[in-house]
């Protein structure tokens, strides 16, 4: 017979608030983000690391929530795009995609719009390459990217005081 | 098929003498788990045959970049992010910030690790031509003590390294000797960003009046461990960057690589680009 581990608690705060859950060592952030939490804003797409539809914000960073065993997420502060929205007032950057009709079947909106707010927390006013290598890790099959890359210069040009770097 | 995930057990020692008493307790059965890239990847494809895994996640001896004017010294848990983000680095070892910036998108960069990507050992690694040129050398630990290794013969073969069952490899340090060296770094793949090595060259000359002094050429992706090119680097040593030299280099690496067909490419592309990508550095010293 499989030898089991048993699950063992992790405390870490989500988009604010404080949460205590149950989980395997070595399940899957994502799977402690949609199915304890019930999170399910954060989605699954490839499963190995490559297309970031479960990218969410670990301590200020991004990260593939899918690549993240649930053991290390103890004690850290996790955002995922539920955090986002204050309330009903959405983000620039969730404004922007709107505008700029950056989002189609929305499978990888939610990672699509972490990714872009972790670059613009890096780069307020980031240049074109900027953008473009702070996108790579998220694969899209609807938009061919060209709006979702105009909806991030529209959350730059809207959230900050100074137009950004255009090259 | 999908792991079954409670049958993985993954402990987190808060110290790293908590972690190699463990390590001296049971031999083999643990295997240390740094930043999760690979290892995950293993787990969701159900091909992580190991079942007892050691987070260094919270060892904080295994943290940090430290310089000094002999040398700089990373922790094995120093990430892709944390590489290009250092100014020494930046000036004095581009290849490796080079290659850290290649690797994997900015949420794999973010917790990849240089110690995982020297202990995964996997052949198309991006960041192992970068240490090979820099005459890297890699510190490991145990209960039994510390000792130093030079990170060229460190991978014997195919996944098998130097690195003994009770160990961990605690660090990476590059002596700062390479300031007036031409350095080159080039990665090929399926595409600019995101993909995986079909080929990974990097290369450093110290060029005086002319001649090639000294010079070091490491590749990934061409044999079943990323390899320095010594014959290369002996036939080269000495000499100007001719087209004659040049061309002769380029048919010593043909002898010297043993690249294969796999799903990423073939074996005669990437012997022709990796070829073209020592003409390609060789030709950048001629000028």
């Amino acid at each position: 017979m499989t030898e089991t581990f048993n699950r063992i608690g992790i405390s870490c705060n989500v988009n604010g608030e404080q949460r205590r859950v149950q989980a395997f060592p070595m399940e899957r952030l994502l799977e402690v983000l949609r199915e304890e939490m019930r999170l399910t804003g954060t989605k699954e797409g490839c499963g190995e690391g490559e297309c970031g539809a479960c990218a969410v914000l670990m301590n200020g960073a991004i990260v593939n929530s899918c690549l993240v065993p649930a053991i290390e997420a103890d004690g850290a502060d996790i955002r995922t795009i539920e955090g986002m929205a204050r309330g009903e007032q959405l983000n620039a950057v969730q404004e922007a995609f709107l505008a700029c009709g950056g989002a189609q079947c929305g499978i990888c909106t939610p990672g699509m719009v972490i990714a872009s707010v972790a670059l613009l927390e890096r780069h307020p006013h980031p240049t074109d390459a900027e953008i473009r290598e702070g996108l790579a890790g998220n694969l899209c099959r609807c938009t061919g990217y060209q709006k979702i890359f105009a909806a991030v210069v529209r959350a730059c040009e809207s959230s900050g005081d100074k137009k950004p770097v255009r090259q | 098929m999908r792991a079954y995930i409670p049958a993985y057990d993954l402990r987190v020692p808060a110290s790293l003498s908590e972690a190699l008493a463990l390590l001296a307790r049971e031999p083999g059965a643990w295997q240390p788990f740094a930043g999760g890239t690979d290892l995950m990847v293993l787990l969701e494809a159900g091909k992580l045959s190991h079942k007892r895994f050691l987070s260094v996640a919270k060892l904080d001896d295994l943290r940090g970049i430290e310089s000094t004017s002999a040398d700089v010294t990373l922790g094995a848990l120093t990430t892709y992010s944390e590489i290009q983000k250092h100014r020494v680095l930046q000036k004095e070892f581009p290849l490796l910030c080079a290659a850290a910036r290649e690797t994997g998108s900015i949420a794999t960069q973010n917790r990849g690790t240089i110690g995982g990507n020297i202990v995964n050992a996997s052949p198309a690694a991006d960041s192992p031509p970068a240490l090979l040129v820099y005459d890297a050398e890699v510190e490991l630990v145990s209960a039994r003590g510390v000792r130093w290794l030079p990170y060229h013969g460190f991978h014997t073969g195919y996944k098998t390294m130097q690195l003994a069952s009770d160990e961990l490899l605690r660090a990476v340090r590059l002596p700062r000797r390479v300031k007036k060296w031409r350095q080159y770094y080039r990665k090929v793949g399926t595409r600019k960003a995101q993909a995986i090595s079909k080929v990974c060259f990097a290369g450093a000359a110290l060029v005086e009046n002319g001649a090639i002094r000294d010079v070091r050429i490491a590749l990934g992706s061409v044999a079943p461990i990323v390899l320095r090119a010594v014959k290369t680097e002996d036939a080269l040593c000495g000499s100007k960057a001719t087209p004659a030299v040049i061309a002769a280099a380029m048919e010593t690496l043909a002898r010297e690589i043993a690249p294969i067909d796999d799903i990423r490419s073939t074996a005669r592309y990437r012997l022709r680009v990796a070829q073209n990508l020592l003409e390609e550095f060789l030709s950048q010293l001629a000028k």
